[in-house]
């Protein structure tokens, strides 16, 4: 039984998706010449800025090109639907956005990744372009808290995208910018829940299987395994349950501020969300931590998985300012 | 003794994606269980770009390290993904295992393929044990160069590697991934075979099928 979707050919939805992205938002996104899987802000790259390359598979939307704007990244290399781009748009994106400054890359840390970038970061060397990489890794659910290099990033990439994008937009030194990343990394943890699995165009399969009555706490935007499956529990008792690991990591202080992110995995509606954000500020406001900001919506989706993910960003001054930096992007605006 | 020409190796890419295009499903529904189900299409894509590519050149007038090369680079803008890397420099070590050749004879397809496994572990940095690609190509390639030494033809040499890595693949049910997407899984990827294993014998047995048959 095949899953179904809007699609015209599963081996032609991500290039065909690219086309309806550019005709959507022609003020903020262009793909390169001859390289269509490279796509840059118009606004945003310059001269003596530390550019700000992003990217991973597709099946994210918004991430990762939706973040792609002035003050924010500079550009997004396009992989298909959850599979690394290779090196060849990942440098391109490199060199368009290259100011002279070095070039920040940022995503999420799978190995597939590590690798492609990694190979682009060795090939942009060679044109005289040093970049730099910063690996997203909130999961909290993918590795061991002392393995914490090991885990996942997922849905907050967005904040610590966001506030390298700020740290490079406000043309601090590429020292700097890659600090702050690191640091934005370090003050973010994610939790997840995945309720049904997604399918990949090509094969129009569920690629897990789940209960009618299950959940599994901690899965993976790609359907990777997660750490417990259970019985399907009230929206209360799955946000305690998620909050309750990452409030153990982060172990905020009373007084300490937060920004919030509840994502969709896909198909999760707005009301649930919203369900579970009543719960997060009813235990925030419980443990006297302060909500500077929220966000909710589809910010990292797995197609159209059902399922959500809370993040916590946990602020600084420093964190603070760059979070509120406004950027201009083609699928998010802030400030 | 084997005489293998660049339109061999271009029979030999036709081979092995035709192969993993019929596995594909298996190999996506193995990675649905520990990883994230699109092995399968990566390798499918991966190849058949390497088969376009290297069928698109004069095999006349091509060397096998030039052959090698092109396939490699298709392979890797085609997918990226962990595959790409892994493959397209299985291949580049391949190529300049063969560099200056025109032809390969056995201990020359040997020492590409040797290659091609060195390649892959140099690029994952995965040794075997730890639930990946390696635990099929690691005891193929050792396989195939201790059946060389011993006075074996390349068919005996590839048909040993093939029973090694099936082996090798088999016997990654028995482990808990340590590299790569499932390695994040702990216990929970026991009793798995792992996919990228699972794929390397399929492409293993296309080469051997390919060079010898």
């Amino acid at each position: 039984m095949q899953t179904k979707k809007i699609i015209n050919d599963g081996n032609r939805a991500v290039d065909e998706m690219l086309e309806g992205i550019l005709a959507a938002h022609p003020r903020h996104l262009k793909s390169i010449d001859g390289s269509s899987r490279s796509i840059i802000a118009r606004d945003g790259p310059r001269q003596g800025k530390v550019g700000l390359v992003i990217g991973g598979g597709s099946g994210h939307e918004p991430s990762f090109l939706g973040f792609v704007g002035k003050g924010l990244a500079d550009a997004a290399a396009i992989g298909n639907v959850f599979a690394s781009p290779p090196p060849d748009p990942i440098l391109e994106c490199a060199k368009a956005v290259s100011g002279g400054a070095g070039v920040l890359f940022m995503y999420g840390n799978y190995a597939g990744d590590v690798m492609n970038f990694d190979m682009a970061a060795e090939m942009a060397d060679m044109d005289d372009i040093e970049v730099r990489t910063v690996l997203s890794t909130d999961d909290v659910a993918s590795a061991p808290r002392d393995q914490r290099h090991k885990r996942r990033g997922v849905a907050g990439n967005f904040f610590i995208f966001k506030a390298a994008g700020a740290a490079c937009d406000r043309m601090l030194s590429f020292d700097e910018c890659e600090r702050i990343a690191g640091k934005a990394n370090d003050h973010t943890f994610t939790m997840g829940v995945a309720l049904s699995p997604c399918s990949l165009p090509q094969t129009r399969r569920p690629n897990f299987e789940i209960g009618p009555d299950e959940m599994e706490i901690g899965m993976g935007i790609h359907g990777e395994p997660g750490i417990a499956r259970g019985k399907l529990k009230t929206a209360d008792e799955i946000t305690d349950e998620m909050l309750d690991r990452i409030l153990d990591e982060m172990a905020p202080a009373r007084g300490d501020k937060v920004a919030v992110l509840v994502n969709s995995l896909g198909s999760t509606p707005l009301m649930e969300l919203y369900i579970m954000n009543r719960r997060v500020k009813r235990r925030l406001d419980d443990i006297g931590v302060s909500i500077h900001a929220t966000w909710v919506g589809n910010y990292c989706t797995s197609l159209e998985m059902a399922g959500a993910s809370i993040t916590l960003h946990r602020l600084d001054g420093e964190l603070q300012t760059m979070l509120d930096h406004p950027c201009d992007c083609a699928m998010f605006r802030a400030g | 003794m084997t005489t293998i020409d660049s339109a061999r190796l271009a029979g030999m890419f036709a081979a092995i994606a035709a192969a993993v295009s019929a596995d594909r499903d298996r190999l996506c529904a193995l990675d649905g269980i520990i990883g994230d189900a699109d092995h399968g299409i990566a390798m499918d894509l991966g190849f058949s770009a390497a088969r376009d590519a290297v069928a698109a050149l004069d095999a006349a007038a091509t060397d096998p390290t030039t052959l090698l090369n092109t396939a490699a680079k298709s392979f890797l803008n085609a997918v990226g993904a962990s595959s790409g890397p892994l493959y397209a420099t299985a291949f580049m070590r391949g190529a300049a295992a063969v560099k200056g050749k025109t032809t390969l004879d056995d201990a020359d397809a040997v020492a590409m393929f040797q290659a091609m496994a060195k390649g892959i572990q140099d690029r994952g940095k995965a040794e075997p044990g730890e639930k990946t690609m390696m635990d099929a190509w690691a005891p193929a390639a050792q396989a195939a160069g201790e059946a060389l030494a011993s006075g074996k033809g390349l068919a005996d040499s590839l048909g040993a590697a093939v029973q090694a890595a099936k082996a090798g693949a088999e016997a990654t049910k028995a482990m808990i991934a340590a590299k790569g997407r499932a390695s994040r899984l702990g216990e929970r990827s026991l009793g798995h075979m792992d996919p990228g294993a699972a794929s390397a014998v399929t492409v293993i047995e296309a080469m051997r099928v390919a060079l010898t048959g």
